[in-house]
């Protein structure tokens, strides 16, 4: 594990290069030992891809003014040792977003279809066929970076990124692939759309998803994505 | 009461001291770009410092009080309204900010504080995202906005003492530590003045200067960013990380501003100009607690000074 500072009032526990699922473990194990700490002055513990931030008030966190980096690393590595000594604590989930991959909804189907080599009906086979996991979440509240795009649908981003993509959009960026949850600019190529809410602002938690969670889309047709609910 | 915004200016928000604990959802800490001057506000009429209040920026607005009220307009300066003190608003007073005289964001608090909903633990205004604040949204003329009935009773005459005031420029020194990716930028960065340009908001300030070329290094992980960063995106154009920024950030970091400092940031507007100057961590702790340390004096001496009705 190294540490190093993000400014004055954040560390950054940083577990390996590789965006895999067994870094991704243990960046989740290392959030869930300092959350379980409930230590005051941690204001909020930050998991992602391959790193874990600790955002920090150095008043809370020592009276002496000036050793409060030392004290959060010290915190910190204590914290890492109970991680690597527990059983994996935390808890993934499944969630399906259902899909209409169609006309309107994917303006960008053509840029993916063509980039692949593969015809819409493929992409949309391809895309809704495999299991994606939640490696961050960031960009907008509660947007998902998903890892698991098969590497035949890699596209790359666009080079202007749209001013407007509409919240719901389900798209590709590079080997990644996400849903915008809330209205928003994005650079991202834009394949279908989901009703389904990914920031709910009055529930708690806010965010639909979590970093760990595992994602699986499912086609829906217009005709069903326009009598949702 | 009700107050009423005749002008709504050209961006004013409600504006609290931001959320905690929902950075790992995408939620910026948001609140008041200018924590120092809305925490003085709030002082001034003897509200808790994370009070909602008004966050005006570049152009002021109207605002009428239907009942006697004290309110206090700290940060920027306008014509026609005193800054960093305390006013009182009379029944069916109006404050008309006038022209703007110094720096970029005015905070206007009132005895009570704005009434608004606490979304995700704050009450501050998320424009992104629409959510918190007033509706989710910039005040609009003809807008009415509850605050919370309060009166107080304010003793004597006093001023504030503007040596304990952050070092307000249109062009100033701001003292950073370094980040992940500095020694990719050299001196670059401590090599002359950058220009604060309009494309600069809640979300960042960014800067035109002297191009900083990143030398090696490959595409970068994802990671946690917060207000203060300052990436450095392909075109070398540095952006300083504000109040609203997103939470994940994949460009090099060359350095942090120091938390002392972001009021000075908060306060530029385009045209005005910054250079940077590198300290420690440890400075950097130094300065919070000093800094901590000048408004707990503050507040133990307004606490005589304003009382509760």
């Amino acid at each position: 594990m190294k540490l190093e500072p993000l400014g004055d009032s954040a560390v950054v526990a940083t577990l390996g290069s590789a965006i895999d699922d067994a870094t991704l473990a243990s960046v989740l194990s290392l959030s869930e030992a300092i959350l379980a700490e409930g230590k005051p002055g941690v204001t909020d513990v930050v998991p992602a891809y391959v790193s874990v931030t600790a955002f920090y008030d150095p008043e809370q966190f020592s009276q002496a003014p000036g050793d409060a980096y030392g004290e959060v690393c010290r915190f910190l590595e204590s914290c890492a040792g109970k991680a690597a000594a527990g059983a994996p604590a935390h808890r993934s989930r499944h969630v399906e977003i259902p899909v209409c991959y169609a006309g309107d909804f994917a303006p960008d189907m053509g840029v993916v279809a063509a980039h692949s080599g593969l015809t819409t009906a493929e992409v949309i086979e391809m895309h809704s066929g495999a299991e994606y996991r939640v490696h961050a979440i960031g960009f907008t509240p509660g947007f998902p970076y998903l890892g698991g795009l098969p590497e035949r649908l890699r596209t790359p981003r666009r080079d202007t990124p749209r001013a407007h993509v509409p919240a719901g959009s389900v798209a590709i960026g590079g080997l990644q692939t996400g849903v915008y949850p809330v209205d928003s600019p994005g650079g991202w190529q834009i394949i279908g759309r989901t009703h389904t809410a990914l920031f709910r602002p009055l529930k708690k938690p806010a965010s639909l998803l979590r970093p760990g969670d595992t994602v699986r889309f499912t086609q829906i047709t217009v005709e069903e994505f326009k009598a949702w609910r | 009461m009700e107050v009423t915004v005749i002008r709504a200016g050209m961006l004013t928000t409600v504006q609290d001291l931001g959320r905690r604990g929902h950075l790992a959802e995408g939620v910026p800490f948001g609140g008041a770009a200018d924590p120092f001057a809305l925490r003085v506000a709030n002082m001034l009429v003897g509200n808790p410092e994370d009070s909602p209040a008004l966050e005006i920026t570049l152009t002021g607005p109207e605002i009428e009080f239907p009942e006697p009220a004290w309110v206090a307009v700290c940060g920027a300066r306008f014509e026609d309204v005193p800054a960093w003190r305390p006013i009182r608003v009379e029944r069916g007073g109006r404050i008309r900010f006038g022209k703007r005289l110094q720096g970029c964001r005015a905070y206007l608090s009132v005895s009570g504080g704005f009434d608004v909903e606490k979304v995700l633990g704050g009450r501050g205004t998320f424009l992104a995202s629409a959510i918190g604040g007033f509706k989710g949204r910039p005040l609009r003329d003809g807008d009415v906005i509850r605050s919370v009935d309060c009166e107080r009773n304010l003793a004597g005459h006093w001023t504030l003492d503007e040596r304990m005031f952050p070092r307000y420029s249109r062009e100033p020194n701001v003292r950073v530590i370094a980040g992940t990716h500095a020694a990719e930028f050299g001196d670059l960065l401590f090599s002359g003045r950058f220009g604060v340009t309009a494309r600069s908001n809640r979300m960042g300030i960014r800067l035109d200067g002297p191009r900083l070329a990143r030398s090696g290094g490959g595409d970068l992980v994802s990671t946690a960013v917060a207000p203060g960063t300052i990436q450095v995106p392909p075109d070398g154009n540095p952006i300083v990380l504000m109040a609203d920024a997103q939470t994940l950030g994949g460009y090099p970091r060359v350095a942090h501003v120091v938390s002392v400092d972001i009021p000075l940031l908060a306060q530029l507007a385009p045209g005005d100009g910054v250079r940077f100057a590198t300290t420690t961590l440890s400075e950097a702790h130094r300065l919070a607690h000093a800094w901590e340390h000048g408004l707990a004096l503050l507040r133990q001496g307004l606490a005589e000074k304003v009382r509760p009705a």
